[in-house]
């Protein structure tokens, strides 16, 4: 009895460190006193102004139509890849596969630093395209690592069938394989949005010309001084990644019911 | 038509946008330009190897050590209690991993904001205690507490999934056979639970050792970590063949360690290691 009182305590202890920050800057985004400290009456001003502030809302923009962009594309090509990887001979797979976990394991900063220097080699200007582009690379691996599995775990002869019934190995493909790894491909596409929506350090290497997303704008901001419109801006984008994550979380336990485990 | 063909479109993406960006660090690190043109050099590798470079990148080293220990101590008994209470669904296990995926600039920042010194609240609060107030920001100690409030859901995971995955009978075994709870943590449980913990080792220690954005918002810019500076020979600096080769020595650190930890991890799950 006493152990688990002791446990409770610690998970409680853990979650308000995890938590109280959070919460903080969420519940002084209604303050109506510029103070992070006391309490000035409740507002939503911040949220007005939030809306207002060009460089906030142009940021706000940029986020989102490259997290669209690039995580549409991303599973596009990733599918693709995942299907064709899946068929690859051992030697070959490994190497693709091994390639692919490049961008995942390096640190972030070598790899924006490696866009950086590429972009300007080859005389593209940063701004929204190498911002994109770099968006579509690092989105792809999650595509294809939320994809293999699934296609592992299919029945290879239903393919087969497909093509014995006399289907062109294309319809076989879009009519047999891509309704089955369907929940994977929306998974791994909400994954990829989300990462998209959530970088920074990949962004902020590859970025120019003014055209910023949201964490750019925040850590821009911090470094002038802080404004109580970030603490809106925060509360915002926490309940959207929140939300996009229970939906994520949502389907990938109904596969995982479906399927009976084997999910990443 | 063969399938395999369908990898094309990624292979050749993969190829300009993944293998030549890393291979432009190469030739940053080892040209120079000047009137004769490029020509090769490795003054840039024999820079980074300057005293006041490796001072940085041992600092960088030890904040993350002393972070990864910590978030370690915290997560361990963390995940085995929610591997305890979790027997149906995984809702307590996502209150703990969700901070992970709020965006880092915030987290980061809801700290700067916490921790302030004249007008933080957790000063504020000490305060009107009459408790003396703390003044951690722009010190080592700040961007510790940033790299351990950041970077412990990503201990707290693995360790969780490691944990969860072991046979209840082999608990069971062991009960059998006498031990007792503190005998069976010792030798059942964390044994088994090392995969594990040797994810979440790599997954808190890579990003604490290559963050710029901690020490620059909780350590006012007063410390100087690797990350920093390799970000300043970019924007601030211009030295770019400088902070390709800082770059390239951070990489191969990087990939070193992370194949020692995969060695011990092998028997585990070929690639997918790491998630």
């Amino acid at each position: 009895m006493v152990k688990r009182g002791i446990e409770k305590i610690y998970l409680g202890l853990i979650m308000i460190f995890l938590y109280a920050p959070i919460l903080t800057l969420m519940v002084f985004s209604f303050n109506n006193s510029k103070s992070r400290a006391k309490w000035g009456g409740f507002t939503l001003k911040w949220y007005k102004n939030m809306l207002h502030d060009p460089e906030i809302s142009k940021s706000l923009y940029y986020t989102l139509l490259i997290a669209l962009l690039a995580s549409i594309i991303a599973t596009i090509i990733g599918t693709l890849a995942a299907i064709g990887i899946h068929v690859m001979k051992k030697k070959t797979k490994t190497v693709v596969l091994n390639a692919t976990y490049l961008p995942v394991l390096n640190a972030d900063i070598v790899t924006g630093i490696a866009f950086m220097l590429f972009f300007v080699a080859i005389g593209l200007k940063l701004g929204f395209a190498s911002m994109l582009i770099a968006h579509i690379t690092f989105n792809i691996p999650y595509v294809i690592l939320n994809i293999l599995p699934k296609l592992s775990s299919l029945n290879k002869f239903t393919y087969e069938a497909a093509l014995d019934l006399g289907a062109h190995p294309m319809q076989a493909i879009w009519k047999v394989i891509i309704p089955e790894i369907m929940p994977n491909i929306i998974t791994g596409f909400l994954l990829a949005f989300t990462l998209s929506l959530d970088d920074f350090v990949i962004s902020y290497f590859t970025t120019g010309g003014g055209v910023t997303n949201l964490s750019i704008t925040v850590y821009t901001m911090t470094r002038r001084g802080i404004k109580p419109e970030i603490n809106a801006v925060s509360t915002v984008l926490f309940l959207s990644i929140l939300i996009l994550l229970l939906i994520i979380n949502k389907r990938s336990e109904r596969n995982v019911k479906k399927m009976g485990g084997a999910n990443i | 038509m063969n399938r395999k063909w369908l990898a094309t479109p990624y292979l050749i993406w993969m190829v300009i946008f993944i293998v030549v960006p890393l291979l432009m660090i190469l030739y940053y690190a080892f040209t120079a330009k000047d009137v004769n043109g490029t020509r090769l050099t490795f003054e840039h590798l024999m820079k980074s190897f300057d005293s006041k470079y490796m001072v940085a990148l041992g600092k960088s080293f030890l904040y993350a050590f002393i972070s990864t220990v910590i978030c370690l101590i915290l997560a361990y008994p963390l995940a085995l209690i929610l591997v305890k209470y979790n027997k149906g669904g995984s809702a307590m296990l996502f209150i703990f991993i969700l901070p992970m995926w709020m965006n880092f600039l915030l987290r980061t920042y809801a700290w700067l904001s916490l921790l302030e010194t004249n007008n933080g609240l957790v000063n504020t609060i000490l305060r009107t205690l009459h408790l003396p107030t703390i003044d951690i920001i722009g010190t080592p100690k700040a961007i510790i507490l940033g790299m351990v409030y950041n970077f412990l859901p990503f201990m707290v995971l693995p360790i969780y999934n490691a944990l969860a995955k072991i046979d209840k009978s082999i608990m069971e075994a062991a009960y059998d056979l006498g031990a007792n709870d503190f005998q069976r943590l010792l030798k059942v449980t964390i044994p088994l639970s090392m995969p594990g913990v040797m994810s979440g080792i790599t997954m808190v220690f890579m990003p604490a050792v290559t963050t710029f954005v901690i020490p620059n918002l909780l350590g006012s810019g007063k410390v100087n970590l690797i990350g920093n500076i390799i970000e300043q020979q970019f924007l601030v600096t211009y030295d770019w063949g400088f902070g390709a080769a800082l770059s390239l020595v951070l990489m191969i650190i990087i990939l070193i360690s992370m194949a020692i930890m995969r060695r011990n991890e092998e028997d585990m799950e070929g690639g997918a290691g790491l998630w």
